[in-house]
């Protein structure tokens, strides 16, 4: 790649995308795809295009990756989730050329999206281990018991990542999904979904075990309802769905009384730094109590 | 009457002040609801209490157009600090208005008069006082500097604890600076009703709470209103999956309080007497008229005979009866339709197969009773293994490991709370973990407290109510 010449004359060898489901990269089990293009309709790449089959898939993986990453402590989760940073930060050209290409953006512009995504899965990985001591107590009861409470996870979170925001975005949504101890399963950005897929790579590689995030690029139209009315996923964030959608998605959310996100009609702007609502959100306080005595 | 048997020792009902007729509260003034009235009944004796007016779809909206100007001209702007001694001069009525209170609910709702005097009537007050404590200081809450109220809350409780349910919902709401306009449950409105008497003493700024008796209808439009910023929930699953529905895409803040299927887990080195105690107060507190109800005990094996020889004695001693008597420890079922729920899931679970046990107490010849009942040889896929029943009966399944113990407890897509009997400290823990339920009581059941946050995981709801955590329910936050 340094020798320019070499480069001329070498076609490059192009990447097939997939979709990253139990820590696995499958096609579609549909074998469908669907050309991506930059902004100005120049073919980038085709992605794969999930169905309903590989949400199942995926919802599967993601639950049987809940009790261990749940049941993880909170140092390894931090430890697992920063060394996710750790790698998009050695991956930090790839992304900011698809992130330029994906939303059409300045190299400048791109590579401050990007570092902006990265520490913000830092500024994430840090809050694992003192989520319970922010949000949990001690309960000062009326009577002789020992009462506590702590945040526990909810469980399989469905998450349709913003359209917009490729990568910050994307990392913004998913990222207090897993620090809160939660799986998830995410359906990225429909015409901005590269960023994804290498997130996908990062992900793979960065000792985070297989199911605990899983990655599908398809229509959010398509593939929400399905997660909106599975039996076995506690949660939804409805941001990559239109305004209209994410009312359906809340009625069909409601046979399996899951928690959805409130979003704001429009993508927000994604780069001031959060406060804790999103990490609230996947949270259950748990109240435990025990009486006193000799 | 034998040498060991109690004497009656009936408390007086004319302590409840029991009046012919009731009317809604809206505005700070006891009006004239437009609905069609309804009767309210004792259910140990079906006997009418009195007459209670209801409220129409159009007081409904009076009623938030009222709770939306309070909002607006007085409770938002008002200093927490001030709010706070509303909530504490509120805590102080209910306290020295208890007797009258406890009685009432009694009366109203068939408990028995020991735990409406000396849980429901006493925690009811606890939460005024403990809410009104955050009312100004809501900035150390955790949510923020300047956490801000949602407006206007529309409230639906259960009948199962009246003013309970109702201090639970109207305490943290007025503390964080919302106003309310609350539903009480079609056959238990009258200490609600008291209640606004209360918020008459204190002389709360009008239209800061209301009062709407009436139906499911009533609720509904309280649910739908387009001006209503919040809605809470107390009852069962499936309702609460309608109100979830109705509230999708609208921008109300919903949080949900609802069904349970506990598991009541005993393991063969607990205290066995104690267990014995905890399961028994686990289901038959409140005839099992309790969403987080200990209805599936799931004892370990090997002490499995032993347990349910000691748990059918126990329950053979429970006194049924007149709930004003200070020695009842099982009063009435509240209505009629909650008698037949019972009676159809218990009647299922002969059908299936189950082996059924019916305390031999004397039931009532009038009045909505249901002995104590408890089921063995019960099985996971059987409809009282699955199902809420909301009465006094209990499931009994039977496990070998504490995995298994966590697998069948979490069997169901409720969880709201959960039990543990053990004397071993590292194995409360590790299943406290384990277990998918927003409560967990190891070693104790039913234990409630306003600094305590409670609710559920799953299909038992979400949000939380007491505690710093319950705050956020009510906040825009």
């Amino acid at each position: 790649m340094s020798d320019s010449k070499q480069s001329e004359s070498r076609i490059s060898v192009a990447k097939t995308y997939k979709l990253y489901i139990g820590g696995a990269f499958p096609r579609s089990e549909s074998g469908r795809v669907y050309p991506v293009t930059d902004p100005q309709g120049k073919f980038l790449a085709n992605a794969a295009h999930a169905s309903r089959k590989d949400v199942r898939d995926a919802v599967v993986a993601a639950r049987k990756a809940f009790p261990g990453w749940s049941g993880a402590t909170a140092y390894n989760r931090g430890q697992v989730l920063y060394r996710v940073a750790e790698m998009l930060e050695g991956r930090r050209e790839q992304f900011v050329s698809e992130v330029a290409a994906s939303e059409g953006l300045a190299p400048s512009q791109a590579e401050s999206l990007v570092d902006a995504a990265i520490d913000r899965w830092v500024w994430y990985a840090g809050w694992t281990d003192k989520i319970a001591s922010v949000l949990g107590a001690a309960n000062p009861v009326a009577g002789p018991y020992f009462s506590f409470t702590v945040p526990e996870p909810t469980g399989v979170v469905g998450v349709l990542a913003p359209q917009a925001s490729s990568l910050l975005g994307l990392v913004s949504v998913l990222a207090p999904v897993l620090a809160g101890g939660s799986t998830a399963v995410v359906v990225s950005s429909a015409e901005r979904p590269l960023p994804a897929i290498t997130l996908s790579e990062v992900l793979a590689t960065s000792d985070l075990p297989g199911g605990v995030a899983n990655v599908l690029t398809g229509r959010a139209a398509e593939l929400g309802p399905w997660l909106a009315s599975h039996g076995d996923v506690n949660a939804l964030d409805p941001t990559g769905a239109t305004p209209e959608d994410r009312i359906t998605l809340a009625r069909e959310a409601a046979g399996t009384v899951k928690r959805v996100l409130t979003v704001p009609d429009a993508e927000p702007d994604w780069t001031p730094t959060p406060d804790l609502s999103r990490l609230r959100r996947y949270l259950e306080a748990k109240t435990v109590w025990h009486p006193l005595g000799v | 009457m034998g040498i060991f048997e109690y004497a009656p020792a009936p408390e007086s009902r004319d302590i409840a002040n029991l009046k012919d007729h009731y009317r809604p509260f809206i505005g700070g003034e006891f009006v004239d609801g437009s609905g069609e009235p309804l009767k309210t009944v004792n259910p140990a004796t079906e006997e009418i209490l009195a007459e209670v007016g209801t409220a129409s779809v159009s007081d409904v909206d009076t009623a938030v157009r009222a709770a939306r100007k309070a909002y607006d001209t007085v409770w938002s702007k008002m200093p927490g600090s001030e709010r706070a001694k509303y909530l504490f001069r509120i805590a102080r009525l209910i306290q020295e208005r208890s007797r009258e209170l406890a009685v009432l609910e009694s009366l109203d709702n068939g408990k028995p008069i020991k735990e409406s005097r000396d849980s429901d009537v006493p925690t009811a007050a606890a939460h005024f006082f403990y809410h009104a404590g955050w009312a100004d200081k809501l900035e150390y809450a955790g949510y923020g500097p300047n956490p801000k109220p949602l407006g206007v809350a529309g409230q639906v409780i259960p009948w199962n604890f009246p003013l309970l349910m109702l201090a639970w919902k109207i305490a943290p709401a007025l503390a964080t600076g919302n106003t309310v306009v609350l539903k009480p449950a079609e056959t238990t409105p009258l200490t609600a009703l008291v209640f606004a008497e209360i918020c008459q003493q204190a002389e709360l700024p009008p239209g800061v709470v209301n009062i709407l008796p009436g139906a499911g209808d009533i609720g509904a439009a309280i649910v739908e209103h387009g001006d209503v910023d919040k809605i809470a929930f107390t009852g069962s699953t499936e309702v609460g999956k309608l109100i979830q529905r109705t509230v999708a895409g609208t921008r109300k803040k919903l949080t949900l309080e609802l069904g349970g299927k506990a598991a009541n887990v005993v393991f063969d080195d607990a205290p066995l007497d104690q267990a014995v105690e905890g399961i028994v107060n686990g289901i038959f507190f409140n005839q099992g008229h309790v969403c987080c109800a200990g209805s599936r005990l799931l004892v370990q094996e090997s002490v499995a005979e032993e347990v349910m020889e000691k748990l059918r004695y126990r329950v053979s001693t429970l006194r049924m009866g007149d709930p004003l008597d200070k020695n009842t420890d099982i009063g009435a079922i509240n209505s009629a339709e909650q008698l037949a729920k019972i009676r159809g899931l218990v009647e299922s679970g002969d059908a299936e197969g189950a082996q059924r046990w019916t305390s031999p107490c004397p039931v009532p010849d009038r009045g909505f009773f249901f002995a104590p009942t408890v089921f063995s040889d019960v099985h996971q896929s059987m409809r009282i293994a699955r199902e809420e029943i909301f009465g006094p009966v209990l499931s009994v399944l039977t496990f070998r490991t504490p995995d298994e113990a966590v697998a069948k407890a979490n069997n169901t897509p409720y969880g709201l709370s959960a039990g543990i009997w053990t004397e071993k400290g590292s194995r409360i823990l590790w299943m406290a973990n384990k277990l998918r339920a927003g409560v967990v009581w190891a070693n104790t059941f039913n234990r409630f407290d306003p600094a305590a946050p409670f609710g559920g995981y799953q299909e038992s709801g979400f949000g939380r109510e007491g505690g710093r955590t319950g705050l956020e329910a009510y906040l825009s936050v």
